[in-house]
């Protein structure tokens, strides 16, 4: 119920940003959106025990792939763009969790950041899919309603809120039942868990397959705040902020991605104002600072203060 | 034929320079289980200043083939200077902590030394063209070669040579090695490993900075010219097995050649590739090429 209640009071909150405030922060709040997303998607797999340097590999598939729909097939519905985004990370995250699901620690980090320098490879040197200028894409309307011009971003920003506050729930009602223990149970042991009769590998595929689908929502998001989408969102770098974000909020909560992405997006804003030349070193120095001081993320301030 | 040739040598330079990149990653790795990101920034650093070394001495008038003496200084300077630095100053509190989190813990140091290097050495690109121009070209298969590249084979096969020669026949090596293999047990037969440690680092802080400097003359040097460096030197490293010397020998050979003929025959493929062989290998044999056995612990 609390869940509920915090959700809806989010969405509310993003509905009042959509319709009242100024464009940039309408545009701020679907990057925050879009990247919690992924981020939510990391913290999933996270939960398995797995951490994946290779995110911005669905991140960069639905982003291209509200692109394509825009570009190539005259597609501008922004609903059709986010589930062709979901659905295409989801059905390549099918794929390759068959057999990236037998791997573990260290290699199945590298191993997805593997198949994400691949996508990156292909990109920057495929013609039809822009190379490294990357695509232009525009939508003009929601479920074939037409918008009006200067409005579009708002109703993005509704759709994209209902979209990931949906998928945000249906996460938190997963991993706080059977699933989520059965989860940090494979984290844990695998070997007992399948002693215990659950299969380690289902959990894992499963959950990579939830990363995958979030994290290609959250690109074709992403593409279409910015209204472009180049190879970078493929790069290692892509993928290792997502890490960060994911390391800064914590895994304990549903929320902490969303919160650590805001965090992150208006540090990145005041620091390419001000510093734009000690923005990455201080970036380094608080993620040092996080797995020294905080290890469980800034969501365990939270909890602490709670708990006293 | 000739043909066949040319793609065999650009393939052997390109495995000598990858080669020199990822012996100190699966070396660090083997005996210090961290996956050092921090790999590339000392990569750039190198190259920095190896072009400040280098720079300072042709623009102080002497002998041009001196400049080499310089690259190489620049190499063992940025090594000995930044590796300690590193290893005392923040890898040692980190040590028993997830290898996934040392990646992160690594990543950090990266993104902080790419902005320290633009913050010293400013977001121009540097030049240093006279060590690459100097030895002039060989013929071969009809085709001018320079000789610089002759150079950066000849640098690879004696690291790989020495770095062979000191794990297998000295005493220290055989130190390192016993580490590599078992770091508790060779604890508990007195290995200060603490020492060793420090001394990995180094020498692999040292190997990616002589790496950095021996490119140096061949591209411009810019920020970021670590980013693509060190996912490269990964891809060898996993390809060979975490951790095997050999290993990252025969990475960086396949890699090399697998490169050069697709950047002849099918050029559009090119990072592709290098990715393809990475993943291929990986899913035909999971932990690498060459990597050790290791017991299952439950």
């Amino acid at each position: 119920m609390k869940a509920i209640a915090a959700a809806a009071l989010a969405f509310a909150a993003l509905i009042a940003v959509a319709l009242l405030a100024p464009q940039w922060l309408v545009f701020m709040s679907m990057l925050v959106l879009a990247k919690g997303a992924v981020v939510l998607g990391l913290v999933v797999l996270m939960r398995t025990g797995l951490v994946s340097f290779g995110q911005g590999l669905y991140f960069g598939i639905g982003a291209y792939a509200a692109a394509l729909l825009s570009h190539h097939l005259r597609i501008a519905d922004a609903a059709a763009m986010l589930l062709a985004g979901a659905v295409a990370a989801g059905v390549v995250a099918a794929l390759l969790g068959l057999l990236l699901a037998n791997y573990r620690e260290i290699f199945f980090a590298m191993l997805s950041l593997a198949f994400s320098m691949i996508l990156y490879g292909l990109l920057v040197k495929s013609a039809a899919l822009g190379s490294t200028d990357g695509l232009h894409l525009q939508a003009r309307t929601l479920f074939g309603i037409a918008l009006a011009s200067g409005t579009e971003r708002r109703i993005f920003l509704i759709a994209g809120a209902i979209c990931v506050v949906i998928a945000a729930l249906a996460v938190h009602r997963l991993l706080g039942g059977h699933w989520g223990r059965l989860a940090t149970a494979v984290r844990d042991n695998e070997l007992r868990v399948a002693y215990l009769g659950a299969s380690p590998f289902r959990v894992v595929y499963v959950n990579y397959l939830i990363a995958g689908a979030l994290a290609g929502l959250g690109g074709a998001l992403v593409a279409l705040a910015v209204g472009h989408v180049d190879p970078d969102t493929a790069y290692w770098t892509t993928s290792g902020e997502f890490v960060f974000i994911a390391i800064l909020g914590g895994t304990q909560s549903i929320a902490a991605p969303f919160v650590a992405a805001a965090i992150f997006e208006a540090l990145r804003t005041v620091a390419s104002q001000y510093a734009p030349n000690v923005w990455q070193m201080s970036l380094g120095l608080g993620m040092l600072a996080i797995i020294m001081f905080l290890p469980a993320g800034l969501w365990s301030l939270a909890r602490r203060r709670s708990a006293a | 034929m000739n043909n066949i040739l040319s793609v065999a040598f650009d393939g052997i330079v390109y495995a000598s320079w990858l080669f020199l990149m990822s012996a100190g990653l699966t070396l660090i790795y083997g005996v210090m289980r961290i996956l050092n990101v921090a790999h590339g920034s000392l990569y750039a650093l190198g190259a920095y200043a190896a072009c400040s070394l280098a720079g300072a001495w042709l623009t102080a008038g002497l002998p041009a083939a001196g400049s080499f003496a310089m690259l190489l200084a620049a190499a063992i300077l940025v090594g000995c200077v930044f590796g300690p630095l590193l290893e005392r100053g923040l890898l040692q509190w980190m040590y028993g902590k997830d290898e996934v989190v040392l990646v992160l813990i690594t990543y950090a140091v990266f993104l902080i030394m790419e902005d320290v290097i633009k913050l010293v050495w400013g977001v121009d690109s540097m030049l240093l063209p006279e060590p690459y121009a100097l030895p002039g070209n060989f013929m071969l298969g009809g085709l001018a070669y320079p000789v610089y590249n002759l150079i950066i084979i000849a640098i690879a096969l004696v690291t790989g040579l020495a770095l062979a020669f000191a794990l297998h026949a000295t005493r220290r090596g055989k130190l390192l090695l016993a580490v590599i293999h078992d770091r508790e047990i060779s604890m508990a037969m007195g290995i200060d490993i603490g020492r060793v440690y420090l001394a990995t680092f180094a020498l692999g802080a040292t190997l990616a900075a002589l790496g950095g400097a021996f490119t140096a003359p061949t591209v411009a040097v810019t920020p970021g010219i670590g980013v693509e460096v060190i996912v490269l030197a990964f891809a060898v490293v996993v390809i060979g097995g975490l951790g095997s010397l050999s290993g990252a020998a025969i990475g960086a050979l396949l890699v090399g050649l697998v490169r050069s003929a697709t950047v002849r025959y099918w050029p559009e493929a090119e990072l592709f590739s290098i990715y393809a062989v990475m993943a291929i290998v990986l899913i035909a044999r999971p932990k690498g090429l060459f990597a050790a056995q290791e017991a299952r612990k439950i």
